[in-house]
């Protein structure tokens, strides 16, 4: 299937073209490169070898490989027998289309540039971003910044590049908040990662418009495992999105990024995702923050679209007075599980935090919320609250719910919450009253439902992911 | 317990005037059976008349339980009630069967009684939806602005209210207004106002009701439906009915409310043979 632009009118709603995944497209070109399938130590030095990487590095690949061939999928997974399916030795680890990371559009080939046309990045970049970057399987072709941020030093490069260019820093902080070895996929990302951002913002910079990453999966059977490592000097701000989408193909893709994040004294950093992965992508993601004195680390992570998602993102709040802050939007259909949620850790006295998660499952799809609240002793006078609501559009659908408190601090403010709701006739006979359709109705409840997030994204990305959201609802109703 | 039939009372009232006669009715309810769609062997409403023509407001008085809010939501196409028998018409044509989307769409209108929130959703963007749905286009956003200010300056509101999620953390008072608020902003041609002046202070009641008198033209047909008479001193009704056990049971008009206001129900169902003991309020 083909599609001409990112932002469907309503005229295209009302033609119907629409209630099926629309980045479902893939273009033909033979990679220049193409790992065979599966993964041992030889993939693994052949990737670092044309990468051209520092010894360290391929030695840090290869002990988070042995750390992955010991792990076991996680006991507490929601979807063992999915989880269980998804055959490691059937995913290419390493596909490059391209030999360079440009920072001229016109640098990037032509059937890559179609691609990310008909996604709308370059438009966006010019209309709303500070910069962007476009990653197309494993190798991330596009990077570019405003230059009065690069004048004031900002950084803003693929991983692979700042490896090269910056050597030292990314040795600094590469797998500091997240070890190797923390989760299984977070050990095969360190082992086979490629691409992904680095950020770097001085001190007292303060970003006013938003950089963006694009993420695109392209090749069948493969794995994306872009890395991502983000730095906020003292005072910055910084608010970066990503977004991600992948064709249809009948066999499983693989996604599992890791983002590192440090936000330093007095820092903001802002990070929003809107995935939209096709459904036969496994989403298995580690993205961790560390947050220092009177520091603040949001995440906005929406989860709409792949096979499985298990993603919590977490903060961990090191300094007195810093604050972190959840918010999880997930939308579950037809086969898929959304198992997503947040962790915070409370270390330094007076650190706050929110978890606010909203959950929509419909067509038999199920969505979990799953969390961790951790104060550790010592962190006096610190507080939390957890909210985690779940809409359900039919009888078919299932949510639940596992939060994990461990408070070893008795003084603290802690509070949580939890709701399951159904699409409510009450709700439904309103608004129909008013002469608004029952499928246009239905649209407006769980669009409400789900403001309280879309309204924390720039309106650009409010309006495309309440589309998805529709997009999603076809048909859900009558 | 023994309800006198009395068809006389439940025919069609008496146009007040000849012009009024001449009209055709915006809805007619003809010997209407209502049952809960949950539970189908209770009927609520049980063989009910009723014709409203244009410009016309007319008063449904009962004790509670009677029956009012089913036959007001019944009319209004609500899926937790069931028609047994009889048609509903709205401007001629049988809706029975139809959904409330579409009966709305045709120029029906319900304040609900218990207005329900929908949190995330504002009044502006719920009112614009339902114009766009009642007039089938877009409206541009200027002209959709310049007429909510308008009428948000006839019923004497702020424009904050409008930004507000729809009846989320409303008050009593809020919510009718909201109602209030929408019917303006809809024009429909049949208004039903189910029990919009409970739960509301004499301030909010007047207030509420000078709002609905603005909105008075000779194009639409009220229908309000109340347990008290309180709102019948600010809007003047002209023909009244009562509804006991499912069924209209006596019509007339405006005095019939002074009455009720004077001596309650009692004597008009001891007139009528109906137990007061099954009755009471």
């Amino acid at each position: 299937m083909t599609t001409s632009n990112k932002i469907a009118t309503s005229k295209d709603l009302a033609r119907g073209a629409v209630g099926e995944y629309q980045w479902g497209f893939h273009d033909d070109e033979a990679p220049l490169f193409i790992a065979e399938k599966g993964l041992n130590e030889g993939v693994i030095r052949a990737m670092s070898k044309m990468k051209d990487e520092p010894a360290w590095m391929l030695e840090y690949r290869l002990d988070a490989y042995q750390s992955f061939l010991e792990q076991e999928n996680p006991k507490w997974a929601g979807s063992p027998e999915v989880l269980a399916a998804l055959d490691f030795d059937d995913i290419h680890y390493y596909v490059r289309a391209t030999d360079k990371d440009s920072t001229n559009w016109d640098d990037v080939p032509e059937y890559i540039k179609d691609t990310f046309d008909k996604l709308g990045i370059p438009e966006a970049e010019q209309a709303f971003l500070a910069g962007a970057g476009a990653q197309y399987d494993s190798e991330v072709v596009y990077h570019n910044i405003r230059e009065d941020l690069a004048e004031k030093g900002v950084i803003f490069l693929g991983m692979d590049q700042a490896l090269a260019e910056h050597p030292e820093m990314v040795r600094d902080y590469f797998g500091t908040i997240i070890p190797s070895g923390d989760n299984k996929y977070a050990a095969l990302n360190s082992a086979v990662w490629s691409g992904g951002s680095f950020i770097y913002v001085p001190k007292g910079v303060k970003l006013d418009v938003p950089l963006q990453a694009y993420f695109r999966i392209n090749t069948e059977n493969m794995g994306q495992f872009e890395r991502t490592l983000i730095i906020a000097e003292e005072g910055s701000y910084l608010h970066y999105v990503e977004g991600c989408t992948a064709p249809i193909y009948s066999s499983a893709s693989l996604h599992s990024a890791v983002v590192e994040i440090v936000v330093k004294k007095e820092a903001r950093v802002r990070y929003s995702t809107i995935q939209n992965w096709s459904n036969n992508v496994y989403n298995l993601v580690t993205k961790r923050a560390v947050a220092y004195e009177d520091a603040v680390m949001e995440w906005v992570d929406g989860n709409i679209g792949s096979l499985l998602t298990m993603k919590y993102p977490s903060v961990y709040l090191m300094g007195e007075g810093a604050h972190g802050e959840i918010l999880s939007l997930a939308f579950a259909g037809d086969g898929q599980h959304q198992d997503a949620g947040g962790k915070v850790v409370h270390v330094a006295p007076n650190t706050t935090s929110a978890i606010i998660s909203k959950s929509v499952s419909r067509g038999g799809g199920r969505s979990s919320y799953r969390g961790l609240l951790k104060v550790h002793e010592g962190a006096s006078n610190s507080s939390s609250t957890v909210r985690c609501d779940a809409l359900l559009l039919d009888e078919q659908s299932r949510s639940d719910t596992y939060p994990t408190m461990e408070v070893d601090e008795e003084r603290v403010n802690i509070g949580h919450e939890a709701s399951v709701s159904r699409l409510g006739e009450d709700q439904l006979f309103y608004l129909m009253s008013r002469g608004i359709p029952e499928e246009d109705a239905a649209k407006m409840v769980v669009n409400g439902f789900v403001e309280p997030i879309v309204k924390e994204l720039p309106m650009e990305y409010a309006i495309e992911l309440n589309r998805l959201i529709e997009l999603q609802m076809e048909g859900s109703v009558g | 317990m023994s309800i006198k039939e009395l068809s006389a009372s439940s025919k069609t009232p008496p146009a007040r005037n000849g012009e009024a006669a001449m009209s055709e009715p915006i809805l007619e309810v003809r010997n209407l059976k209502v049952s809960i769609t949950k539970l189908p062997d209770v009927q609520i409403v049980k063989g009910v008349n009723l014709t409203i023509r244009a410009g016309e407001v007319h008063a449904l008085m009962g004790p509670n339980g009677s029956g009012k809010s089913t036959l007001a939501s019944t009319i209004a196409g609500s899926p937790e009630y069931v028609v047994d028998s009889g048609q509903v018409l709205f401007k001629g044509e049988d809706v029975t069967a139809m959904a409330a989307d579409a009966r709305a769409r045709l120029g029906m209108f319900l304040s609900f009684q218990y207005p329900t929130a929908i949190p995330g959703v504002t009044m502006v963007n719920l009112m614009r939806e339902a114009l766009k749905a009642r007039r089938g286009e877009d409206i541009p956003a200027r002209e959709f602005l310049a007429e909510l200010r308008e009428t948000l300056g006839t019923l004497k509101m702020d424009e904050s209210f409008a930004r507000r999620y729809v009846n989320d953390g409303f008050s009593g008072g809020e919510k009718k207004r909201a109602e209030i608020l929408q019917l303006g902003m809809l024009k429909p041609e049949l208004a039903i106002l189910d029990e919009t002046d409970s739960g509301l202070d004499v301030d909010a009641l007047r207030t509420v009701s000078e709002g609905v008198n603005a909105l008075r033209t000779p194009e639409i047909g009220i229908l309000i439906i109340t347990h008290y008479e309180r709102i019948l001193n600010y809007i003047t009704p002209d023909f009244v009915h009562i509804l006991v056990h499912g069924k209209i049971v006596k019509s007339g008009d405006a005095s019939l409310a002074k009455e009720i206001e004077t001596t309650g129900y009692d004597p008009i169902l001891q007139e009528l043979g109906i137990a007061t003991e099954a009755v009471t309020a």
